[in-house]
């Protein structure tokens, strides 16, 4: 038996017991969001490409598709990184979208998308508000919030839709094309790298999946565990509300019924990409693969002649089947 | 040094040869050969990380091993789940608790192999059957409490209680005395050996040594994953078990030491830490004393006697309702960790693993949450400056891991009590209040955290270490304070306390 003393070399620094096992090593369920994306789109490319998969029209079709169920996934990706959940956010979008169009009616463009962004700003205090000071879990508030926010907005409306006719908004937000890129498509780049950045180089980011990891040692370590779940769903709420947004301009109108269901697609796409459902981890780019696979196969389903009902079961299969093969052994 | 004992007539409880083991091609178990008589208490030892929960896991089917083969009672068996292991009459006391805190005592010992009648459960005979269980066991626990509402030391008496209610022949007890009181601790002892009267052998993991050769018949030490030497206790001194667990000597002293910059009385300088009548949480009394820069001062009490519920205070977690806290001569307001903080006063947590760590998250996450306001660039965190930091900290503490973006949770015990230690000290705090830091931490590292303790103090840190340990406590306070029931029983100076006793008594009181 050695008696000479060794240096401190841990066990857990010896060497590896198999050279070469480079490639097994690679972790391929960590990237297999991006994976998934390639082969699903591989596929329909040869299946669909005589549909007109493969046209440019259709490619950034996709992309408007997604766009905005992956401006809700970022804020989603900050919620479940902090262990919270919100559900409210697709009635959150449908009441921005009411709300945005009346008070361009009435008092202007200005005036509109200050309202819009105000109903998200009220909507997430109010959320952020019970779950972190009265400490009510985000589920139930959140769930609740859904059924008053689509409530007010069709209350509001008298369940009619409220038209947008000042061209310049409809232009900006989502109508229209900044050049030769779809107006969508620069918003959504533009909230994805934000939200990236913010959660992986910020201090905030940093102590939003803190908080989402253990809240206690967190908070035991200075974070103000309070104040970092207020505004994750703050954030949550404001990116829901612009989402609305773009509904209203893209189709021309405010609606209580735009983004409803979204919640649960932005969900799936935070999930798709990576991002642990019980807080602490959070990745935004894969959020937005997520996204983007998800609207890819809905386009994908649509042109294969695939009816509604139909649409549902088969989206509803690969996502299981996508977040199964992701799972950690 | 003998190898092995003499070789019993009868096949051995429990007999692991050759087990091999690795995590993502990183050796953790090596050609390990472990054998436990029939009742018998057996200890197994070694320093954090040399894979002793680890080869404890294998016997219970939490891990698989990748070689080896283990047979009780001589024949040999093939575990893959923990409930191959329980058929086979192994039983687990859990480091980490594995009980469900809203069920009943007895509920919670019959778990999934609850006796039924028409498909219905039969509390009442559960009940009746856990009663006999602890009167076998000697001792009194209410089988229809629920175990939430219970203090640690019942927690693992149910424990025990549940792994003898389904037959098992050896236990296996990783620590089991980490969070028991004194009195409690004794009493776990007589029920060993009332257990081991009745054959059942004991697998006893322990970093006390004190506790190793006061229960244990034979001792098995790790190192680095293989196995070093086994020996019967009786043949071999402390000094010899230590060194081989250690690997060496032993580095830092475990014995008082008056350090050159030990505070006289008069200095002028306010203290850094003053306590006020202070009167917080549900148990501080009107507790007053104070800490000079340099200074280390202990807390001694039972459990229950307010240490940690002082600490909680002082971090500002529980409120303070009357008296006041001054640090370097000024009042500050506490109430809530970031004030405490910015007040100069960092905490070590009593509750590493609920506590101090983001498990999931890396070393080098962990170490740098509290310093993220320092590395600045911009809007952002400068990842660059902050890394080398975080490497900076690792290698002062000699956490050992190869690599900074390792998730804690994957470090042994001793090296997750560093991390939460080094987090600390990138702060730079006035006052550091430490509430067990050397809880399940081997020898080496021990001392080494008692000696990093000493040059805080010595760099002009006001230190206050809550410890239940006492010749941890007599190695580095300068004074100690006993607290009872809440209040201070008694400020000694370190001169004079001549020994653990004394303290001990002071503590219990007469
Ligand atoms: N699930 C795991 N994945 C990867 N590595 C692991 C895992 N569990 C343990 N290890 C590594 O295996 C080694 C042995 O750990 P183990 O927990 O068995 O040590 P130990 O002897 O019980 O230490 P301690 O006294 O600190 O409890 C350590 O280097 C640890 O980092
Ligand atoms: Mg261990």
């Amino acid at each position: 038996m050695a008696t000479t003393s060794s240096p401190p070399t841990a066990a857990g620094q010896a060497a590896p017991t198999r050279g070469g096992g480079r490639l097994q090593q690679l972790d391929w369920r960590r990237y297999i969001i991006y994976i998934g994306f390639v082969v699903v789109f591989a596929a329909f490319a040869i299946t669909l490409g005589d549909d007109g998969f493969l046209s440019t029209n259709n490619l950034l079709n996709i992309v408007r598709q997604s766009a905005i169920i992956a401006i809700i996934a970022v804020g989603m990706t900050y919620v479940i990184a902090c262990a919270q959940i919100d559900l409210s956010v697709g009635s959150t979008a449908g009441l921005a979208s009411v709300v945005t169009a009346m008070a361009i009616s009435s008092y202007g463009l200005v005036a509109g998308i200050a309202a819009g962004l105000l109903v998200g700003l009220v909507v997430g205090c109010i959320n952020g508000a019970l779950v972190s000071m009265l400490n009510i879990p985000s589920f139930l508030v959140t769930l609740g919030m859904l059924g008053i926010a689509v409530g007010v907005a069709q209350w509001i409306t008298d369940s009619a839709p409220q038209p947008i006719l000042d061209p310049t908004y409809n232009l900006v937000f989502g109508g229209g094309n900044f050049g030769p890129v779809p107006g969508l498509l620069v918003w959504m780049a533009i909230v994805v790298a934000v939200g990236a950045v913010g959660l992986s180089k910020t201090r905030f980011g940093r102590q939003v999946l803190a908080t989402g990891g253990n809240r206690m040692a967190a908070d035991f370590t200075g974070v103000n565990t309070r104040r970092v779940t207020f505004s994750v769903l703050v954030i949550s709420s404001v990116l829901a509300a612009l989402a609305g947004m773009l509904y209203a301009g893209r189709l021309e109108s405010g609606r209580f019924q735009w983004g409803s269901g979204d919640e649960l697609s932005a969900i799936a796409a935070v999930i798709l990409g990576g991002t642990s459902l019980f807080g602490g981890s959070g990745a935004v780019i894969g959020t937005f693969v997520g996204a983007l696979l998800i609207g890819l196969i809905n386009n994908g389903l649509v042109l294969a002649g695939l009816d509604t009902s139909q649409q549902q079961v088969v989206r509803g299969v690969m996502i299981i089947l996508a977040v199964a093969l992701a799972r950690r052994k | 040094m003998a190898q092995t004992p003499e070789v019993s007539e009868v096949a051995p409880a429990v007999r692991m040869h050759g087990i091999h083991k690795a995590f993502d091609a990183v050796r953790v178990l090596t050609d390990v050969d472990f054998e436990v008589s029939r009742g018998e208490v057996h200890a197994l030892a070694g320093g954090n990380g040399a894979g002793k929960s680890t080869l404890m896991k294998i016997l219970q089917g939490v891990y698989s091993k990748d070689a080896g083969e283990i047979s009780v009672d001589g024949r040999v068996v093939d575990i893959r789940s923990t409930h191959d292991a329980r058929a086979a009459g192994i039983g687990m006391v859990f480091q980490e608790f594995s009980l469900v805190p809203t069920l009943t005592v007895a509920q919670n010992i019959f778990l999934g192999v609850e006796p039924v009648s028409g498909g219905l459960i039969r509390d009442r005979e559960a009940e009746a059957r856990a009663r006999e269980v602890f009167a076998q066991m000697a001792v009194d626990v209410d089988p229809r409490a629920v175990v939430g509402r219970l203090g640690t030391a019942y927690w693992q008496l149910t424990e025990i209680a549940k792994a003898l209610a389904q037959d098992a022949r050896v236990l296996i007890m990783d620590e089991p005395t980490a969070s028991l009181a004194r009195h409690e601790a004794d009493a776990l002892f007589e029920l060993v050996g009332r257990l081991k009267e009745r054959g059942i052998s004991v697998i006893y993991i322990s970093h006390r040594m004190d506790e190793v050769f006061r229960i244990a018949d034979r001792i098995t030490i790790l190192r680095d994953g293989r196995r070093l030497m086994t020996e019967r206790l009786v043949d071999t001194t402390p000094a010899e078990v230590i060194e081989g667990i250690v690997g060496g000597a032993v580095e830092g002293e475990m014995s008082y030491r008056r350090r050159a910059g030990h505070p006289g009385t008069e200095t002028g300088a306010p203290p850094v830490l003053e306590l006020r009548e202070v009167t917080a949480g549900p148990r501080v009394q009107g507790v007053s004393f104070s800490v000079a820069a340099g200074e280390i001062v202990g807390i001694a009490g039972l459990m229950g006697s307010g240490r940690t519920e002082l600490a909680r205070a002082l971090f500002g977690i529980d409120p303070i309702r009357s008296g006041e806290v001054l640090v370097r001569g000024r009042a500050v307001r506490l109430g809530d960790p970031r004030r405490a903080i910015a007040a100069g006063i960092a905490m070590i947590p009593e509750d590493r693993r609920a506590q101090g760590l983001v498990l999931d998250h890396s070393v080098r996450d962990n170490l740098l949450l509290p310093l993220l306001g320092r590395f600045r660039a911009g809007p952002l965190v400068d990842d660059r400056a902050a890394r080398a930091e975080a490497r900076k900290l690792v290698q002062r503490f000699r956490v050992k891991v190869a690599d900074d973006s390792k998730a804690v949770r994957r470090l042994s015990g001793g090296n997750q009590q560093k991390v939460v230690i080094a987090k600390w000290l990138g702060t730079d705090p006035s006052v550091l209040v430490m509430d067990e830091p050397t809880a399940g931490v081997d020898i080496g590292t021990k001392t080494e955290i008692l000696e990093t303790i000493r040059d805080l103090a010595d760099a002009g840190m006001g230190v206050v270490v809550i410890s239940s340990e006492y010749p941890e406590l007599l190695a580095v306070s300068d004074r100690v304070v006993v607290l009872r029931e809440g209040s201070v029983h008694r400020v000694l100076d370190r001169d004079a306390i001549p020994d653990e006793n004394s303290l001990q008594l002071s503590v219990q009181g007469a």
